[in-house]
């Protein structure tokens, strides 16, 4: 595989991973959350591979089989565990509805490739033009921790936010140091373990997961 | 053009005589009108054919500060427009004043009507700030008149105080840029900076062409009508008399567009590009929310209003545009959008002058405003209807008419929006063409309902009166204006090679080359390969087909039987289960309803027959606009307090009054030491 | 052996004529196959076509003329619109006519009279079809735009031909993913425009459901012929649209005779091939309640919108 051959593959998977992060803002279902943030895993599994491999950083594989085992296969089984056991099946509202979160994120894409592009001039990779993707990335999972009111739904928007983080550093520097890297894995995963239980404790002491109800915590006039 | 001031002169003169004989003033006035504007468009259109200029200097005035008069090719474009609508409107007049007759005098509306001519004439005439401000308060306030005309109703008095003072707040900004300019070319001392020649020679340092700017931008977007400074407009045209709202939402709204390009491009020259984008963020928005707000009214006269709010958006757009490209250098794009924005200024005057008329003819036929109340008029007024028609289709932007093509070279200078060099820009404006999208699918909406409710279905009202079809000149008037629709719509490759003059002038560069690089039958913007349009062919072969398929079609002898509506099995159907405008801008308004402030009230009566059948329901709905709300009530809140707060220092006795000016004499001494 | 051009685009606007029915019938007929039903015949919309021909009118009391001239109207623009679209060759006579967005425009001339005509029998559906399809319209219309904007980027034109040539001879087009992104926005509004399942469903006369059925209730006899003929030709319109856009390969370059013929092969394989993914999507999907369409919509103008955008940052 050439350069230029895999710059355009890898072009084409970070408009898709650009589709997933905007899909995860708008779906609505939470199966399908599940499925879409699966993907977005697979797809950068897929990227941090070619990287690795144009890129001659060998260590990407390891971060490439991580991403694959963690965010693609481990992480959303345990989501759908939770989400069955806490028998979560409606609908996820929303704060803001749907046309104008997608008018928000595309103005974010826009600003986002607006302050890439000092890196985009100063970058000599060939992977430098999806800098302003995974910024984005993370943008839009952050604005789907702001606009979904459903503590799971938060938790994947995080762990989009993620990564759009591990996305950013594969492009704009070949991949973080494996050790670092490592630890952020470690980290998903107990992160992960730690919200299952929160989850838990949440739905039995409010009967539901919609984080609004959280603010009966506050103090009372 | 000399003689056309003669013939308006004349007329003035004439109406003093013929005060006591109504009739002939009528006729005898506005043919006279009639006859000015034709000469002054004349005058224009050889203008900018020729691409003359012609100064004259009229020593009247002040002393030391004579009128400097100047025709160019921008003026004359101008001048050629408002002497075509003038001309169209005149000849519409004569039939539509009549229906006054008897009911008051028109004295005054002739008379203020030819002020008025005159003073839109006479704008785009001035050569110099003092000139153009008189012009323009002769503009102003003769329209002040006219729309004061039918004053016993509060709601004109309302609406033509309201459009004073929008228009007097519009002109003192207008008049602190012209200062500005005038003040850098002479650093302030003296009077020699006042004419236009002097503004053009002078260097502007950034900063104060900036302060000039947004003073000239802000002040005649108050005239325009541009969102948020648009609330006169759907106030004052309404009730003015329909003749009236033509000349003032067809051609008195361009000499806005006309100051901005003058000041813009003509006595700044050079400016950044966030000059443009600003431009075209309000075009944005104005063409935007304008059409929603059409899309919400039920009085035709308020919708074609808040159109005009739309269109003049789009011209903004085009402009903005065309000062992005020129600001970057690509002078033959900048010339493309600048023509887009001229283009639509004529299409936008001679569609919204044919509306305007139609919307008056309906209005003197059925003495309604309110569409609810209309239906079905096309049985009673086949001509009018018709016309009105192909209004709705130039102004809904429906090739092979007149709109269509404006908005197609808008589109086109979107497109290459590509070959500017800044990446933020390339990401944002086709933002901006999704948006002009927007906008012309949401007029083509408004235009079936406007067009739907008021003419097609079963008549509303329920006093069965007699409705009439209008008079030949009125008839006339509206054939005239939709022929030009028609033809500006089929030949823009003739007109677009006439505006060279214009675009070389302002921007200067000529796409004419390109443009009509393939025969007067196809309009190829920049080059055949990137986009090309042939109106004639569109026409023709739709023409054709239809005809064709009529001829076979009836080749076989077939019987059309007339039958009852299909209700479900319903019989009753009456015509209040029709769809009114309200009901057929409800989807739209559910969508976009967070842009308006909408009050529902839902109120059951109680039933009246048996418990089984559900009583009558009252639906009560009012859409405000939020302009009012964020903008004009805590400004008019605030005015309200100050009065109130220097109110306290009336006291009525002339020594505390006396105090006043002597302490004002003392703390002024202090400073003059 | 080179074809004049004037020949080509007749046999295009005949095919146009004769292949809209046919592959009208052939959705239908894999309709009925993915639901394990009996299929008509493939000709079953010509004999259908033919009765309605055969008919008498029957015209609603106060229907004006507008109610009549439309169905004319619509069919006339429909067949200039064949004209336009390159689909067995780039080289047509009438090509320089039209650039997409002057395409675009045609159908919404047919699409304004047909919401007039609604409007013009006077009759609660009437006036409820043409509401939501002018609704509809207006929400199509931005992402409509942005796809055409960024197809022309690809393209470097919004001339049909020009770009269907450009396209075509770019090699791996389709792993650019503005392209991508485009086709997808462009399915989702095709889907709207000429109006299937999920936003609107021609099969049904439900009251509540109608969106453009509701506005030509009233026509009979030849006038609905017409109509139905055109909306046949809308659905083979925007495919032969999607195919010179995006899969571009076999329609010819010149007017050599084995080019045609092979163009001619091509364009119904892929016609079938169409045919198939629409009965998939409109097996798959339920038709969606009328304010979820601005979210159908919003995310057609939002994929072309990352057509455009990653036009200039991928690309």
């Amino acid at each position: 595989m050439n350069p230029t051959a895999a710059a355009q593959l890898n072009s084409l998977l970070a408009a898709l991973i650009l589709l997933t992060a905007f899909a995860l803002v708008v779906q609505r279902r939470m199966n399908a959350l599940l499925h879409i943030f699966a993907w977005q895993g697979f797809l950068l599994a897929v990227s941090t591979a070619i990287v690795g491999f144009v890129g001659g950083a060998h260590h990407l594989y390891i971060s490439s089989f991580l991403t694959l085992g963690i965010k693609v296969i481990l992480l959303p089984y345990i989501l759908h565990l939770l989400i069955h056991k806490l028998k979560i099946r409606k609908e996820v509202d929303s704060v803001i509805n749907v046309p104008t979160t997608m008018m928000i994120g595309i103005i974010l894409v826009i600003y986002s490739y607006h302050l890439t592009a000092p890196i985009r001039e100063l970058s000599t990779l060939v992977t430098r033009s999806t800098i302003a993707v995974a910024l984005a990335t993370f943008m839009l999972g952050f604005l789907m921790m702001i606009t979904r009111k459903h503590a799971v739904a938060q938790i994947i928007g995080f762990l989009a936010m993620e990564n759009g983080l591990l996305f950013a550093a594969t492009s704009a520097t070949y991949g973080m140091p494996l050790v670092v890297e490592l630890g952020v894995a470690l980290d998903l995963l107990i992160a992960a373990f730690i919200f299952g239980m929160f989850f838990f404790h949440i739905s039995t002491t409010f009967d539901s997961l919609d984080v609004d109800q959280m603010a009966r915590l506050k103090e009372e006039d | 053009m000399a003689a056309s001031f003669a013939a308006l002169v004349l007329l003035l003169v004439l109406t003093i005589f013929l005060r006591r004989s109504q009739r002939l003033l009528i006729t005898a006035g506005f043919s006279l009108a009639g006859l000015a504007s034709f000469l002054a468009a004349g005058a224009g259109f050889l203008t900018v054919a020729q691409g003359m200029t012609f100064r004259i200097v009229v020593p009247l005035g002040l002393p030391d500060l004579p009128f400097h008069l100047r025709l160019d090719v921008l003026s004359g474009y101008f001048l050629m427009i408002i002497g075509l609508l003038a001309l169209f409107v005149s000849i519409y007049s004569i039939g539509y004043v009549r229906g006054f007759l008897g009911v008051r005098p028109v004295t005054s509306l002739v008379v203020f009507s030819t002020f008025f001519l005159a003073g839109m004439f006479l704008v785009v005439l001035a050569d110099d700030a003092l000139f153009f401000m008189i012009a323009w308060e002769l503009m102003a306030g003769a329209s002040y008149y006219l729309v004061m005309f039918e004053d016993e109703r509060l709601e004109n008095r309302r609406a033509s105080f309201l459009y004073l003072l929008v228009a007097h707040v519009g002109a003192i900004a207008i008049l602190l840029s012209f200062g500005i300019l005038a003040g850098l070319t002479t650093g302030f001392q003296g009077f020699e900076g006042y004419t236009f020649d002097a503004m053009r020679e002078a260097k502007h340092p950034q900063a104060l062409a900036t302060a000039a700017f947004l003073l000239a931008f802000f002040g005649f977007s108050a005239k325009a009508g541009v969102i948020p400074l648009h609330i006169w407009l759907p106030e004052a045209h309404p009730v003015a008399p329909s003749n009236v709202s033509a000349l003032m939402s067809g051609v008195m709204l361009k000499t806005a567009i006309y100051g901005m390009m003058r000041v813009i491009f003509d006595l700044i020259g050079v400016f950044p590009w966030w000059w443009g984008a600003l431009v075209l963020v309000f075009g944005l928005i104005s063409a935007v929310l304008g059409v929603l707000y059409a899309l919400l009214q039920h009085d035709l006269k308020k919708l074609l209003a808040y159109s005009s709010v739309e269109n003049i958006g789009i011209i903004l757009i085009s402009m903005g545009l065309s000062m992005i490209f020129a600001s970057f250098g690509l002078t033959v794009l900048s010339a493309l959008a600048m023509i887009a924005a001229l283009y639509h200024t004529l299409n936008h005057a001679m569609f919204k002058g044919l509306l305007f008329m139609g919307a008056g003819t309906v209005l003197h036929a059925t003495h309604e405003r309110s569409m609810e109340k209309m239906g079905g008029l096309i049985k009673f007024m086949p001509w009018t209807s018709a016309l009105f028609l192909v209004g709705c289709l130039s102004i809904a932007a429906l090739p092979p008419f007149n709109g269509f093509v404006s908005e197609w070279l808008t589109y086109q200078a979107f497109l290459l929006s590509p070959a500017l060099t800044n990446p933020l820009l390339n990401l944002l404006v086709p933002l901006g063409a999704a948006l002009l999208a927007l906008t012309s699918a949401l007029a083509a909406a408004l235009f079936v309902k406007a067009y739907g409710v008021t003419f097609l279905g079963h008549r509303r009202s329920r006093h069965p009166a007699v409705i009439h079809e209008a008079p030949w000149s009125m008839r006339i008037a509206m054939s005239l204006a939709a022929l030009a629709c028609l033809a500006l719509g089929i030949f823009p490759t003739y007109l677009i090679h006439w505006m060279d003059p214009i675009t070389k002038f302002l921007v200067g560069d000529t796409i004419s080359s390109s443009a009509a690089g393939f025969g007067w039958m196809w309009l190829t913007p920049i080059a055949h390969d990137r986009a090309s349009y042939s109106a004639p062919v569109v026409f023709v072969v739709i023409l054709a087909v239809v005809a064709i398929t009529y001829l076979l079609l009836h080749s076989r002898a077939g019987t059309i039987r007339r039958g009852p509506l299909w209700g479900c099995g319903f019989e009753g159907i009456t015509s209040r289960m029709q769809y009114t405008a309200m009901s057929f801008s409800m989807p739209l308004r559910r969508i976009f309803g967070f842009l308006f402030s909408i009050k529902e009230k839902v109120h059951h009566l109680p039933p009246t027959t048996h418990s089984a059948f559900p009583g009558r329901l009252q639906y009560h709905l009012r859409v405000r606009d939020r302009a009012w709300i964020w903008v004009y009530q805590p400004i008019s809140d605030a005015s309200f307090w100050i009065s109130r707060r220097i109110g306290r220092m009336q006291h009525g006795r002339i020594q505390v009054y006396l105090i006043y000016s002597f302490v004002t004499i003392i703390v002024l001494l202090i400073f003059s030491r | 052996m080179t074809i004049p051009s004037s020949l080509i685009e007749t046999t295009q606007v005949a095919l146009l004529l004769a292949a809209a029915p046919l592959f009208t019938g052939w959705v239908k007929m894999v309709k009925c196959w993915m639901q394990g039903r009996t299929a008509p015949s493939l000709l079953q919309p010509f004999r259908d076509l033919a009765k309605l021909f055969s008919k008498d009118v029957v015209l609603a009391e106060n229907a004006s003329w507008i109610f009549r001239f439309t169905p004319y109207l619509v069919f006339g623009v429909s067949v200039l619109a064949g004209a336009i679209i390159p689909v067995l060759s780039t080289d047509l006579l009438l090509s320089a006519t039209a650039d997409v967005i002057v395409l675009v425009s045609l159908f919404a001339i047919a699409r304004f009279f047909t919401a007039l005509a609604g409007m013009d029998i006077g009759t609660a559906f009437g006036g409820m079809g043409s509401s939501r399809e002018m609704t509809i319209a207006s929400l199509a219309e931005p992402g409509m735009l942005m796809a055409v904007f960024a197809v022309s980027l690809v393209g470097k034109s919004t001339s049909l031909s020009q770009m269907t040539a450009v396209i075509s001879q770019g090699g791996h087009a389709m792993l650019r993913p503005s392209m991508v992104f485009a086709l997808l926005a462009f399915i989702l509004i095709a889907l709207a425009e000429t109006g299937r399942i999920p936003v609107d469903n021609p099969a049904t006369h439900l009251e509540l459901t109608m969106i453009h059925e509701a506005m030509i209730l009233e026509y009979s006899g030849r006038h609905l012929a017409l109509i139905e003929w055109a909306g046949m030709m809308k659905l083979y319109l925007f495919t032969v649209l999607g195919i010179a856009a995006f899969f571009p390969w076999g329609i010819s370059l010149n007017n050599d005779l084995p080019a045609i013929a092979g163009a001619l092969v091509f364009l119904f394989l892929k016609l079938g091939f169409v045919g198939m993914a629409l009965v998939l999507i409109e097996t798959g999907l339920a038709k969606m309640r009328i304010f979820r369409i601005t979210e159908f919509l919003g995310s057609a103008f939002l994929f072309a919108t990352l057509g455009m955008m990653s036009f200039f940052m991928l690309e």
